[in-house]
């Protein structure tokens, strides 16, 4: 019987979890190597700095990518702020009990809406009532309501996880709460926060439902210029090219893809480094 | 104020929700003297501690009757500041707890709190409380440097540092050498010897050697039957605490019998 051999169970296991592990990663590793090998021959120096000619078939996707990374700045400029902010009142100062629970199911339930919706209620909310047009601001301010639960929750697991001795010593020397969270809670949530905040500019950077009544424009000749202009975006640019441009060349849309996976992949290193440095320093 | 009353307990009880952890507490603590608090654990000794500087009010429902009296003033009446009080009464805790900061940082904490900014006041003040701490000689050289890096006597005696820097009148230490070797804790004690002349300490511990060797006052506390609240069973000079208890559970806890 196998099961009474301890260790061959013990190896079975092993090996039936690494295979899962395995399962789990391959995917990413063929979505990457699929791309680059469709796509790679399309990256070139004007493929990322030139305008798009002749109905996007020619030329680059210059302002895709800087409209990608202004609605990305926008993003982390609406959503870090409060989010961390929310995150201190839930851990540091909120009674926990009925209320904030509540609190944290909705929290909850706001990252399980659609991004259709979100995009929807950007377009009624911003677009329209508040009449800040098809923008940039509009945009960034829906993408911040979408990635806001992810940064609330992430800044809230990192403020929990500073050892409650430093609070107490803090306070025990006569610190107000609030000067014990900003001189010794955040700076040692810092890491955690910055984090949350990439999983959020990932998730925004590849969002297309929220910013195609928001923000995102099929063509535009120049770049934005102001929080009201509309831009384009790598993740629309992608799907408008790849379903409404009839003659399209099959490598620049895999190039549109790739670039906008390096981009995000580069947004997740800078953060890890960061990480990284924080980490390095603290040591309890 | 030597041989005055700088803290007192008077009928004081203690319940953590529904739970009375301590009943009936009347007790002084004398101006410039070390008082030690003895007893098994869940006797409500920390909690003693904690009353002083309130710092129960941070761990969610409780419920104090009686008075707590420093100086005259019931440091519950509602015209007190519970930051004041802190500043007032420093607490050294079980396990040390330097901030992740440089040893300057942590010292110069408390003070930067209350506004000063100024470096040379700044480094007065850290070179004076490392010297009351005893680890001036240790660590001069190396302000900079973080607090983590330090041994953990360094690290408490650099919370006994950072606490002084603050001024305080009273100071709490909660089992502070439980996680030390003895070297270290002879350090600590030697440090509280020297800081006993200015200074009112009252300090929590397990050791019966060591409140033997370091308290001029020792209170006994017990719980007498499981789920009962703590209460304290003899208080005295430790001269006569450890050599002619009154009560036979004092004896019985400091020779050894149990606990």
């Amino acid at each position: 019987m196998a099961s009474s051999n301890p260790y061959r169970s013990q190896r079975l296991a092993h090996a039936i979890l690494a295979l899962f592990t395995l399962t789990a990663v391959s995917p990413v590793i063929a979505i990457i190597a699929y791309l680059i090998y469709k796509g790679g021959g399309a990256l070139s120096w004007e493929f990322l700095t030139a305008m798009p000619r002749n109905g996007m078939k020619e030329g680059g996707i210059y302002p895709a990518i800087v409209g990608t990374i202004y609605l990305v700045i926008g993003t982390i400029v609406f959503s870090v702020p409060i989010g961390t902010l929310a995150a201190v009142y839930l851990t540091e100062y909120a009674k926990q009990g009925r209320l904030t629970r509540a609190i944290r199911l909705a929290i909850a339930n706001m990252a399980g809406v659609p991004s259709i919706v979100y995009g929807l209620f950007g377009l009624g909310l911003f677009v329209l009532l508040m009449q800040m047009g098809t923008s940039l601001l509009a945009g960034s301010l829906t993408l911040g309501l979408l990635v806001l639960p992810v940064v609330i929750t992430a800044a809230e697991e990192a403020l929990l996880a500073v050892p409650q001795s430093f609070r107490q010593a803090s306070l025990a020397l006569g610190a107000t709460r609030w000067q014990t969270i900003r001189k010794v809670v955040l700076p040692n949530a810092t890491a955690g926060i910055i984090t949350g905040t990439v999983l959020a500019v990932g998730r925004a950077a590849g969002e297309t439902a929220a910013i195609m009544f928001t923000v995102a424009a099929f063509f535009l000749p120049s770049l934005p210029d102001s929080p009201f202009s509309q831009a384009m975006a790598l993740p629309y640019h992608l799907y408008t090219i790849s379903t409404q441009v009839p003659g399209m060349p099959e490598e620049m849309k895999w190039g549109t893809a790739l670039v906008l996976l390096l981009l995000v992949l580069c947004f997740s290193l800078t953060a890890a480094l960061i990480r990284l440095r924080f980490r390095r320093k603290r040591k309890w | 104020m030597d041989g005055s009353k700088k803290v007192q307990l008077k009928d004081v009880s203690f319940y953590y929700g529904d739970f009375k952890a301590l009943e009936d507490v009347t007790l002084n603590f004398e101006a410039n003297r070390v008082t030690a608090l003895i007893g098994p654990s869940g006797c409500g000794k920390s909690t003693i501690l904690r009353l002083i500087n309130r710092m129960h009010e941070e761990m969610g429902r409780t419920r104090v009757e009686g008075e707590i009296i420093m100086d005259g003033m019931d440091i519950y009446s509602r015209s007190v500041d519970v930051v004041e009080l802190r500043s007032r009464v420093g607490e050294i805790f079980q396990k040390p707890n330097p901030f992740p900061k440089s040893i300057f940082d942590n010292v110069a904490y408390g003070p930067r709190l209350k506004g000063i900014k100024k470096k040379e006041a700044l480094e007065g003040i850290v070179e004076r409380s490392l010297r009351q701490a005893a680890l001036w000689k240790e660590v001069k050289d190396k302000l900079d440097k973080s607090a983590m890096d330090l041994s953990g006597g360094q690290q408490q005696r650099l919370c006994i540092a950072r606490t002084l820097a603050v001024e305080p009148e009273v100071i709490l230490m909660d089992e502070p050498c439980s996680a030390l070797d003895p070297v270290a804790t002879q350090q600590i004690e030697d440090t509280i010897d020297a800081l006993k002349n200015d200074y009112t300490i009252i300090i929590v511990t397990h050791n019966m050697q060591q409140a033997a060797r370091i308290s001029d006052y020792t209170g006994f506390m017990l719980v007498q039957e499981t789920g009962e609240p703590g209460r304290l069973m003899e208080y005295g000079p430790a001269g006569k605490i450890f050599t002619m208890p009154d009560k036979k559970e004092t004896e019985n806890y400091i020779t050894g019998r149990f606990g």
